[in-house]
């Protein structure tokens, strides 16, 4: 082999490199618990759904509620739901550290939900859909 | 037909993952298939330097790029003919992080009018082929956030660059899309110019359709069916932390289409041309100053039985002609 | 001389690649694209594989029987040998980058002088013989068997390259077709498939000195005829050493320049500079030849010429060694000579004896370009130079390929001429510097059978000169080569007529004001200078 001295550093460099993620995670267990109601069994969608789209959920009832003023949200059970990130979601899953992050935070995820949003709900259960209670969360 | 086979190739790729999945065949995709591809690539990437690296390079050959080193007074260009390591460094620097030699390309237009020949500034080549290659950089960084745990500083630091515009929700990256733009020039050059056309193979449409199967799968897992990244996450986890298993929770079937096809390409890449990655810093022409006027450049397997012919027998053929002429001989007649 | 086209018919190119593969296309051999093939008996002395009789026109050109054997043995030699070799072989992406900057598919506009396609002839065989999955997949993936029409396509196409390296300046790999070129030919001379334009003159150079053949009393009269020659014109009689012990400088130029106009008034031009100096200089028969056919035959012939050059400075007890203007003789010094036959220890760094300036640059080699020589003194202003008398000529400079590509002499030169001419014009600057075209008989293909492609390959560079013709009333076209010398004439004719061709020192030596000489009334080719045109002669 000729011109070892650049090469074979070379060829470690680039191994070192793949190796990367072993040894970074060399140690650690690899755990995603986030922190679940204990007095609610249900979501406003299964839970499934709920892991993969929600964000897709929150785009749609940000977008109806503030542009559209529809602020009532009716799942496939005929439940309903007023349509707040803070008053409903937050009311279940009060604490955006335990919950929210522990997904987010494990994936590189940051949303921008709370740049708007403030992380202090006022109600401790989902308040019921009528119409003079459907405040937003600002 | 070479672009058509290759297509079929690719199309392979997905539906057998897909299908295969469906059939209970998660860990065979989803474990056993990116061991077997993660090991033939780096074994494959460092038998390829290596191979490379047994032959020496006998001469000093660099494509000199500008004015050498000369006279002190004379201004000369250290980076496009380096005459010592630093310029080398800086000569790769350029060559590999900006495309020095593609950057430079023109385009020969031929006018019968005159007649005349003429050069045009072409850089459309360079632009979507640094596009293409940034992309899959940032792509590839950004990534890392599936495989490390917790995820670092410099991959969040990518994702929020990349997803700057806020749009959509999940927010699009922008690469996602220029990698499209710059994959779908390259392919399309391939097909719509001539002359390209006239010398692709088809070891040069497979890669590029098979990065397209990548990019397209990944823009449908994380914009239409939004797959759940969590499990997706735990499966990548268990890859790297040499626990794999399976996730709980159940993962969509282009997940393994996605991994699959990335798969094939880290199994292609040690035998195909995408070894153009490494062999760039081992090319002669670039990797090596221009100094051997200077200095001595060895050649390891340079014959020194080979001998001029000798003056002394030259002499012998022409003595008499030469002291006829006047000339110096060092033997008399 | 009506044998090609003429210019308007020649021009009419077209770029369109056919539907089918290239592949499938026959080599077509006709009058014109392609060299004589090296006579048995130069093969003979050169001790070359299979000298036989031969045309590439037949059908049957005389294969030695296990002739794949040989080619594939070779080819695994080269390999071992070269890792440009295997690289360029492993790692093209065909990205096309290359195609349009050969001359010869410029001019030519025939797909397989697009340098891509010109490695692919060797790729194809390299996957189809030694890649498992290639030789599954066949055509589809670029792979073929090694056949006699193989070795008949690379053959023609093989010597339609010039070596030049200009596509290597434009692969983002550095992808070198001249380094592939020469591993081709090496392949090519294993079953005895060669030019004899080539072949011969790397033969006269072995035994005369020279690639002309021309022996030593012949050099001396020739010599003394132009010594002649500026006598009548300056005046003063020369009487340069010649083959002589002692001197500090050993000056080595190519031999085409003491045989053929334009290339003797340059020669003339390196005689009045080295009077002008009182240099101690001594001239050589042994090593008269700069030049060497070697390097475009194989690397050991490409030694065997190149070690003269060390041997007769060692013998005549020179210092170093003074390098006159050539374009390939240049690449050898400066990328070859001290690895092939160095380190010469016995010659000294070259300095200057007129300005004291140690030249660094040739530290290894201990060969120096005349242009450096030259463009040191002139800012030293140790020259005594009256510009004027190159008033006739309005120039542009041509950048050898060599010496541009695989050297990277541009100032120097330019900064001569600038003070021996009053009147410089650049070409556009996609033709000069590095991106500098080829004569189209570089690499050994400036013979008179191939003179059709030769002007083809020499549009790119003739349309840039007839551009700087019709602008700026230029002239003359100076150069550092002694094939562009012999080249550029016709294509100048050809493509840009009324541009003449002439050395940088030809330049040099109408300039220079020797110390006594008569009131000069002609330049150096006995034209009368401006102002003069009325003196009797």
């Amino acid at each position: 082999m000729y011109n070892a001295k650049y090469i074979i550093p070379g060829i470690i460099f680039f191994l070192a490199l793949a190796f990367v993620p072993v040894v970074y995670n060399m140690g650690h267990k690899f755990e995603v618990t986030p922190e679940l109601p204990r007095d609610q069994k249900d979501c406003v969608l299964p839970t499934q759904e709920m892991r993969d789209k929600h964000m897709q959920l929150l785009n749609e009832w940000r977008n109806e509620a503030v542009r559209d003023g529809s602020r009532i949200f009716v799942n496939a059970k005929g439940q309903k739901y007023v349509k707040s990130l803070t008053n409903t979601c937050m009311s279940c899953h009060p604490d955006k550290a335990k919950f929210c992050d522990r997904c987010h935070d494990t994936v590189g995820v940051a949303p921008y939900c709370w740049d708007c949003h403030n992380l202090t709900p006022d109600q401790k259960s989902p308040i019921p859909p009528v119409a003079q209670a459907a405040t937003g969360g600002h | 037909m070479a672009a058509f086979y290759s297509f079929l190739a690719v199309l392979a790729l997905i539906v057998i993952p897909w299908l295969g999945v469906g059939m209970g065949m998660g860990a065979l995709f989803g474990i056993v298939l990116p061991y077997i591809a993660i090991i033939i690539f780096l074994v494959g990437f460092t038998m390829r330097i290596v191979d490379w690296a047994k032959s020496p390079i006998p001469f000093c050959i660099p494509t000199t790029g500008g004015q050498q080193k000369s006279l002190p007074w004379i201004k000369f260009s250290p980076w496009d003919n380096p005459y010592d390591k630093k310029g080398v460094f800086m000569r790769m620097v350029l060559e590999v992080l900006c495309f020095r030699s593609l950057f430079r390309n023109t385009s020969v237009k031929l006018q019968q009018e005159g007649p005349k020949v003429g050069y045009s500034s072409e850089k459309s080549l360079w632009l979507f082929a640094l596009i293409f290659h940034y992309c899959f950089l940032l792509i590839l960084v950004r990534h890392l956030r599936f495989f490390m745990a917790p995820v670092p500083y410099p991959v969040h630091i990518a994702e929020f660059m990349d997803s700057i515009l806020q749009i959509g929700l999940p927010v699009m990256y922008q690469s996602d899309v220029l990698i499209l733009v710059g994959l779908g020039f390259l392919l399309a050059r391939r097909v719509f110019d001539g002359k390209v056309r006239y010398i692709t193979l088809m070891q040069d449409y497979f890669p590029l359709l098979l990065l397209l199967g990548i990019v397209i799968t990944g823009v449908w897992m994380r914009y239409v069916v939004k797959v759940d990244v969590i499990a997706v996450k735990e499966l990548a986890m268990g890859i790297v932390t040499l626990h794999p298993h399976m996730p709980k929770a159940a993962i969509d079937p282009s997940v393994y289409a996605h991994l699959t096809l990335v798969c094939a390409l880290f199994i292609y890449f040690p035998f195909s041309k995408l070894m153009h990655m490494g062999g760039v810093f081992l090319s002669p022409t670039r990797v090596v100053p221009n100094m051997s006027r200077r200095a001595m450049w060895v050649n390891p397997w340079n014959d020194p039985s080979i001998k001029p012919h000798s003056y002394a027998a030259y002499e012998d053929d022409f003595r008499e002609k030469m002291i006829e002429a006047g000339l110096p001989v060092e033997k008399k007649a | 001389m009506a044998k090609y086209p003429p210019p308007e018919e020649l021009i009419k190119i077209n770029y369109t690649t056919p539907v089918k593969s290239w592949m499938d296309t026959k080599t077509a051999f006709k009058p014109g694209n392609f060299s004589y093939p090296g006579k048995p008996e130069i093969l003979k002395y050169l001790g070359m594989p299979n000298p036989r009789e031969w045309s590439p026109t037949d059908d049957d050109w005389k294969l030695p029987p296990d002739w794949q054997r040989i080619v594939m043995e070779k080819f695994r030699e080269k390999l071992k040998k070269y890792r440009s070799f295997k690289i360029f072989m492993d790692i093209c992406v065909r990205c096309g980058a290359c195609a349009d900057k050969c001359h010869f598919f410029i001019g030519g506009g025939d797909p397989k002088n697009m340098p891509v396609l010109r490695a692919e002839l060797l790729r194809s065989i390299y996957r189809g013989e030694f890649s498992a999955a290639a030789k599954v997949l066949g055509k589809l993936a670029g792979a073929r068997k090694l056949e006699e029409d193989v070795i008949k396509e690379w053959f023609l196409y093989f010597y339609q390259c010039t070596e030049c390296r200009r596509c290597s300046l434009f692969c983002p790999y550095g992808i070198d077709t001249a380094e592939i070129t020469m591993m081709a030919r090496e392949l090519l001379h294993e079953v005895g498939c060669n030019i004899n334009w080539i072949l011969e003159p790397a033969a006269n150079c072995n035994r005369t000195g020279n690639h002309l053949g021309i022996q030593p009393h012949a050099y001396k009269d020739m010599m003394d005829f132009l010594c002649d020659d500026i006598e009548e014109i300056t005046g003063k009689r020369i009487r340069p050493n010649v083959n002589k012990k002692g001197c500090e400088i050993l000056f080595i130029t190519p031999s085409g320049d003491i045989f053929a106009d334009p290339g003797i008034y340059t020669y003339m031009g390196y005689l009045i500079l080295f009077e002008h100096l009182g240099l101690d200089v001594t001239w050589s028969t042994y090593a008269s030849e700069g030049g060497n056919f070697g390097l475009f035959t194989s690397d050991k012939m490409m030694k065997k010429l190149n070690a003269k050059m060390y041997a007769e400075a060692e013998r005549l007890g020179a210092k170093w060694i003074l390098g006159g203007e050539c374009g390939h003789m240049w690449r050898v010094i400066n990328q070859y000579m001290s690895t092939m036959n160095g380190p010469a220890d016995f010659l000294e760094t070259p300095v200057s004896p007129i300005t004291g300036t140690k030249f660094d640059a040739a530290a290894g080699t201990k060969m120096l370009h005349i242009a450096e020589f030259t463009a040191d003194l002139i800012k030293h202003g140790k020259l005594n130079l009256d510009p004027s008398r190159n008033d006739n000529f309005k120039t542009t400079f041509h950048d050898s390929c060599n010496p541009a590509r695989g050297m990277g002499l541009f100032e120097e030169p330019r900064y001569v001429l600038k003070n021996v001419c009053r009147y410089f014009y650049e070409m556009p600057e996609n033709t000069i510097r590095e991106q500098t075209f080829c004569c189209g008989g570089g690499a050994g293909l400036n013979n008179e059978e191939f003179t059709e492609t030769r002007l083809r390959g020499g549009l790119p560079r003739g349309n840039a000169v007839k551009y700087v013709r019709d602008r700026h009333g230029v002239n003359n076209l100076a150069c550092v080569c002694a094939i562009d010398r012999a080249t550029l004439p016709p294509l100048c004719d050809y493509w840009a007529p009324g541009v003449g061709v002439s050395g940088l020192h030809e330049l040099v030596g109408n300039a220079i004001i020797l110390d006594g000489e008569k009131k000069r009334t002609t330049d150096l080719r006995q034209n009368p200078l401006p102002g003069m045109e009325d003196e009797e002669e």
